[in-house]
């Protein structure tokens, strides 16, 4: 059994680790208020984009001319995949999550002998893919230094994305993120960009005759690579108020953890102390009746 | 019959502008200065860089943009702009920094035709608004 002094210690240890992790999940709900809210406010912006190149799509008659960003390369061979994952560490499964749902996919793509390129944002993603997937990373990115999710960073990653697509590096372009639904559920979710998918439903449901100034293929071919980046940027703020509150409830277990090893180490703790005073008492009175 | 409509003007990080009594806009349009009154055709247009104006009562508001879409429809203009900024309290430096930055861009080889445009447009206009 542990002596009394290295009990002490482990109590203490216990009791600091507790402290880091409360104060990091304190930390980590006034991040993910923010980052919601940030990720509620961009809403407008990427709905009305996704509703006005709907419209767009869907008054373009001649499907053969019409930019490539929109209808894929018309090949299905390269498959780019963009897996968005955090930078820092100790956030629960949320890395875990995203990379199980790629690689799954990756699982996929190569079973049906097509290629396989990887572009990570995020250094934890990269670190997790990296011991299988080397040779498919063909880019890391990182935005480590900025503080908050901006566009401007989205639109980095996007313009990347765009260059490869013109040099007709990839023919589908898919991304990897998880969707924030509520602090303890973060759903992961695959989408893909290029060629943009447009679902049936949503597609009927504008049938407004629009004028265009300039012609629609124009439009498009201007607003196609600014959408990536706006997908890319939704994917960025919904990642990073999953990343919080993901990290917050992962704390927030740890947490809760530590309290029940410190009580339970409390309770050694007493225990042996009470057998040692005992014991004493005990060697004590036998001596002084032996006399 | 009141000659108002709304208008909305979202960034990617956030709705910049809501309003719904505004008489009248003009718009950078891509291809011309383009002015929008209430019960205009459903209209999709994009942007080059330069100056909302934007009438509502007896106000004028101005706003500089960099690029950016517009749609019209119903009565409602929505304008989609990755950034855009308040000239009233814009501040100087900024504004010098951007300058700047878009003429080291136009500076680059290979740019085609219609970017060299859009950037000689943006330098013009945001010289045009450090001056006053």
């Amino acid at each position: 059994m542990a002596s009394l002094d290295d009990l002490k210690k482990r109590i203490s240890s216990v009791k600091s680790t507790q402290k880091i992790t409360k104060a990091m999940k304190m930390v980590a709900a006034s991040k993910l208020r923010r980052a919601q809210e940030s990720a509620e406010k961009g809403r407008p912006y990427s709905d009305k984009m996704n509703n006005i190149i709907l419209n767009l799509s869907n008054s373009i008659t001649d499907k053969e001319n019409s930019p490539k960003l929109l209808v894929g390369s018309g090949d299905d061979k390269v498959h780019l995949c963009i897996v968005m994952t955090s930078d820092r560490g100790l956030c629960g499964g949320f890395n875990t999550n995203i990379i199980k749902k790629a690689k799954l996919y990756f699982q996929k793509i190569l079973d049906e002998g097509k290629i396989l390129k990887i572009v990570t944002v995020g250094s934890k993603g990269y670190d997790q893919l990296k011991r299988i997937y080397k040779e498919n990373i063909i880019e890391k990115i990182s935005f480590k230094e900025s503080k908050n999710v901006n566009y401007f960073d989205a639109d980095k990653v996007g313009k990347i994305i765009i260059s490869k697509f013109e040099k007709k590096e990839f023919d589908v372009c898919t991304i990897f993120y998880n969707q924030f639904k509520n602090v303890i559920t973060q759903i992961p979710q695959e989408q893909q960009i290029i060629p943009l998918k447009t679902t049936e439903s949503e597609a009927n449901s504008s049938e407004d005759n629009y004028e265009f100034e300039p012609e629609e293929d124009e439009i498009l071919n201007n607003l196609l690579p600014k959408n990536i980046s706006t997908q890319i940027f939704k994917a960025m703020l919904e990642n990073s108020a999953s990343e919080q509150g993901s990290r917050m409830s992962a704390m927030d277990n740890a947490t809760r953890n530590a309290g029940e090893m410190v009580d339970k180490l409390t309770i050694q703790y007493n225990r042996s102390r009470q057998a040692a005073i005992t014991k004493e008492l005990i060697e004590i009175i036998s001596g002084a009746e032996s006399l | 019959m009141s000659e108002q409509f709304n208008l909305e003007i979202v960034s990617p990080e956030k709705s910049f502008l809501k309003k719904d009594d505004v008489t009248e806009v003009v718009v950078p349009a891509f291809e011309g200065e383009m002015g929008i009154l209430k019960d205009h055709i459903s209209i999709i247009s994009f942007l080059k860089p330069g100056i909302i104006k934007v009438l509502s009562g007896n106000e004028e508001e101005k706003f500089y943009v960099d690029d950016g879409i517009v749609e019209f429809k119903d009565n409602t203009l929505s304008i989609l702009t990755s950034n855009i900024f308040d000239i009233k309290n814009s501040d100087k430096t900024k504004i010098q920094e951007m300058i700047k930055q878009a003429e080291s861009d136009l500076s680059e080889q290979n740019l085609d035709d219609q970017k060299k445009f859009i950037i000689s447009q943006k330098v013009e206009v945001l010289k045009s608004l450090s001056l006053n």
